[in-house]
């Protein structure tokens, strides 16, 4: 007996509600810009500036008395939260005005005030980033994600049809927003892992777009007559036990990591988690609906761009 | 497809083989570790032929020595440590230059017979003059321009003078560095900083710290184990420029003018009082050859002992000869720590700074004199430091998660496919020692987001085995025959999991080159991860299908 997560033959009409799969796609994507504009992202110190320490009490911590206790110091903004535990607090300092060194005086300063009152503080964590680093993080950050979808759009246009490209990349950019679009809702800290996790968003969701279209273009070289949105259709059906069970496993492999792995990377895991389920949900219905508005070249076999080298990658008409 | 050739199933096997072999330091990773740096320290004596230490051969005795004994580099976010990014203040040594250049230029007009201009100075990058006789101006340039020294430039291997001399409006001569001049500048000042920083971690006794030069003006100093970065801070927190000067006098008002040849440097304790001292230097801290930490045998306070060169001991030994009776500073970064009068001729080029420090303050300093002054001061840009609590629970944590992850990704596979799932499984678990293999080999950094890129190429891993066996299946259905659909499985699946695998590899690519510290840690991982596994979905598992068939000839087949 076997689990089966999807029948072995599934008929679905996905491209059938085109429209409400697109329509749903673009207000949700305007509303996370929306949400992005008017809340904003709570960026952590990566892109912010300013000071993390991350301690240790004895038994459960007064968070009202770190409040005060780090309050008095007039640095500014300064957060106070439970970090994971109840004994674990993360304390966040705004950046100060001036270069690296005053930043330094301010983790001095926290400190020092701290051990005077609370016996047996344990400092676990302390992150410095002064106002020039953060700036160049963000630009880095938001170059990477630009390269790695201008890299991909490339690659894509080689290896299949720029009608591809352009689907995958609207796939792209659609994850991307939403995650953006959640980290704004929920207000998760968006720190460099967090870039880390879009990169790797982008590659999954890629991953999976690029399955769906690879049996596309190997359906429209089978079934040369049959409407773009039969096969299409036929292509979704076809790859769907396999979106499914990856998704799964590698949801799987993510829920472990969300709930097991700790406090430091919970955001990191929880950004690729809604990335694989976002991501799953755009290679089905955004990548194709793509597909279909812009119409592909049907006629694959004669002039094969590929040539021979296509037969090697396993691409050749069906015998 | 199901036929494959000896050598070829041989090569498989080895690579296996090997990537098992490398990651298994990591499982006695304690035992490994230790022998790995015991075996490392021989053969570095070895080179040089000094004995050799029997506990270190029975170190390198507690890991088999034909195994490879490499293991995985833990980060800093695991293994506790501090990280440190700071910028060197390049400007300072620019403006050193032109401070100096002022000089040169004052006598080489004066030796060159141009004595009327005005407005001889220097500003941050330049230094510019009037020269108040037209008639005298080409002569001032000409001059001026014979100033220059040679200055390679490192691209082309050409030779270029290193200053630029331009004539401007209203007579006046403007010297800056050329370009070249710059880079140089920058490089000399940048590898002094680094050797300095080096030393100064190397004589603070720290293990294994990471020093390198980052982009134009950076350096990255990595500590592991370091519980606070405060230390580190300390010792770079100073130039530590010290330098020994005639005291003219004391005076309480520090931003008068001092006189022509002197200079006034405030009093450390007391800043508002300071001492006019003569500008040049009687001796400076390039010439001590040692620093110790130590104490008054009198009153008992901590202070600095110190030993001079041979020629800084004579210049000193002549200075106090000349001078019993007067005092003389030392100056540090520009503040005096002591004034003491000399009572007698100090010949034996050794002595004894004290001032108001602490045993700790002392043996700080003593560390710095000893490593030597840095070119420029330093900023802090960034501070990460970790301590070995959270590390040991981040270690804890990341590996509960990646065995739960493990167990339940291999369940499902088994629940899924069957046979073919056990395969798939086998893979998986070849996998993720060849994942480790490789890390360990390559000295990688495994950092807590790399954990991650484990866990996540374990649930990405067994998509290229899914995809083979959902096509395995749909061929099943049109009904082709066991083998045939096993053969056209792999090879249609082919195409779907290279596209796939590459496009994910190019966001690892982009990752590892933009991004930092643990960011970088997960991209070595995930893009190791997935060649890994193309390798042991597509090889690997053809293999034992391929063996298995071979075996069993099943005229059905559910997979």
């Amino acid at each position: 007996m076997r689990l089966k997560l999807v029948r072995d033959e599934t008929n679905f009409d996905f491209l059938g509600f085109w429209r409400i799969a697109g329509a749903f796609s673009i207000a949700a994507m305007i509303a996370s810009i929306a949400v992005f504009l008017t809340m904003g992202l709570n960026f952590g110190i990566d892109f912010r500036g300013g000071v993390t320490i991350e301690a240790r009490t004895e038994g459960t911590a007064d968070l009202g008395q770190i409040r005060g206790i780090v309050g008095d110091l007039d640095l500014g903004d300064v957060s106070v939260q439970e970090f994971g535990k109840p004994e674990d607090v993360l304390i966040q300092v705004e950046v100060q005005q001036g270069d690296g060194d005053v930043q330094q005086a301010v983790v001095a300063a926290v400190k020092v005030a701290l051990d005077d009152q609370i016996a047996n503080i344990e400092y676990r964590r302390v992150e410095v980033v002064g106002p020039k680093v953060s700036g160049e993080l963000i630009e880095a950050g938001v170059t990477a994600i630009l390269l790695a979808i201008a890299a991909v759009l490339f690659y894509i246009y080689i290896r299949f049809e720029w009608q591809f490209s352009v689907g995958a990349v609207a796939a792209l950019i659609h994850d991307v927003v939403l995650t953006i679009g959640i980290f704004s809702v929920l207000q998760l800290e968006f720190n460099l892992s967090i870039i880390a996790a879009l990169l790797t968003i982008v590659g999954y969701s890629l991953n999976d777009t690029v399955v769906v279209f690879d049996r596309v273009r190997e359906n429209l070289r089978r079934f040369k007559t049959k409407v773009l949105i039969d096969v299409l259709n036929l292509s979704i059906n076809e790859t769907l036990s396999r979106t499914i069970m990856t998704s799964v496993t590698t949801l799987i492999a993510l829920l472990s990591l969300y709930f097991l792995g700790g406090e430091v990377i919970r955001g990191f895991t929880f950004g690729m988690i809604w990335g694989v389920i976002v991501g799953t949900y755009s290679s089905v219905f955004v990548a194709t609906v793509v597909l279909k508005r812009l119409g592909v070249k049907r006629d694959w076999s004669k002039p094969d761009p590929e040539g021979p080298a296509g037969v090697q990658f396993g691409s050749a008409d069906a015998p | 497809m199901l036929y494959f050739a000896p050598w070829k199933k041989a090569l498989v096997i080895i690579l296996c083989l090997l990537g098992m072999t490398f990651a298994a330091p990591n499982i006695w990773y304690d035992d490994a570790d230790e022998a790995g740096l015991a075996r490392e320290q021989i053969a570095k004596l070895e080179k040089v032929g000094l004995p050799i230490d029997p506990t270190l051969v029975e170190q390198a005795a507690r890991w088999p020595d034909f195994l490879p004994a490499s293991v995985v580099n833990l980060g800093l976010d695991l293994r506790g440590g501090a990280h440190l990014l700071v910028e060197v203040n390049i400007e300072e040594v620019q403006a050193e230059r032109m401070i100096s250049l002022v000089a040169e230029a004052r006598s080489a007009l004066r030796g060159g017979g141009v004595r009327k201009y005005t407005q001889l100075r220097a500003s941050e990058d330049n230094v510019s003059v009037r020269i108040t006789n037209e008639a005298d101006l080409p002569e001032a340039v000409r001059i001026l321009r014979g100033l220059a020294q040679p200055v390679v430039n490192a691209n082309f291997g050409t030779s270029a003078p290193d200053l630029t001399v331009v004539e401007g409006d209203d007579q006046r001569i403007s010297l800056t560095l050329s370009e070249d001049a710059k880079v140089s500048l920058t490089d000399r000042t940048m590898a002094q900083s680094l050797e300095i920083v080096r030393r100064r971690i190397d004589e603070a006794g720290t293990r294994e710290p990471t020093i390198q030069r980052q982009g134009e003006r950076r350096i990255l100093i990595q500590v592991p184990g370091l519980g606070s970065a405060e230390e580190l801070l300390e010792l770079l927190g100073q130039t530590a420029k010290l330098s020994f000067h005639m005291v003219d006098s004391q005076t309480s008002d520090v931003t008068r003018a001092p006189g022509p040849g002197n200079i006034i440097y405030p009093d450390t304790d007391n800043p508002q009082t300071g001492y006019i001292v003569e500008r040049r230097a009687l001796v400076s801290g390039e010439q001590l050859e040692d620093a110790q930490p130590g104490f008054d045998p009198q009153t008992g306070e901590a202070v600095v002992n110190f030993r001079f060169d041979t020629a800084g001991a004579r210049k000193f030994g002549k200075a106090t000869s000349e001078n019993v009776g007067r005092p003389f500073a030392v100056v540090l970064d520009g503040e005096v720590i002591t004034a003491p009068v000399i009572r007698e001729p100090i010949l034996s080029g050794s002595g004894q700074i004290s001032g108001s420090f602490t045993v700790e303050s002392a043996g700080r300093l003593a560390i710095l004199l000893r490593a030597g002054a840095l070119p420029a001061s330093l900023t802090v840009l960034e501070q990460r430091t970790v301590g070995p609590g959270l590390g040991a629970d981040s270690i804890a944590a990341g590996e509960i998660a990646t065995v739960i992850a493990f167990i339940a990704v291999l369940v499902f596979m088994f629940l899924s496919y069957g046979k073919f799932g056990m395969f798939a499984n086998i893979a998986l678990i070849i996998n993720v020692a060849m994942i480790m293999g490789v890390l360990s080999a390559i000295g990688a950094t495994l950092t807590l987001p790399g954990i991650a890129g484990i866990v996540l190429t374990i649930g990405m891993a067994v998509d290229a085995n899914v995809l083979i066996f959902e096509r395995i299946r749909e061929e099943l259905r049109r009904a082709n025959g066991v083998a045939r659909a096993i053969e056209t499985g792999y090879e249609r699946a082919f195409s779907a999991i290279i596209d796939a695998n590459v496009t994910t590899f190019i966001a690892a690519l982009i990752l590892f080159a933009m991004g930092s510290g643990p960011v970088k840690g997960f991209a070595v991982t995930l893009g190791v991860g997935i060649l890994t596994s193309v390798f042991t979905a597509v090889m690997v598992t053809r293999l034992i299908v391929a063996t298995w068939y071979d075996r069993a000839r099943p005229k059905e087949l559910e997979v």
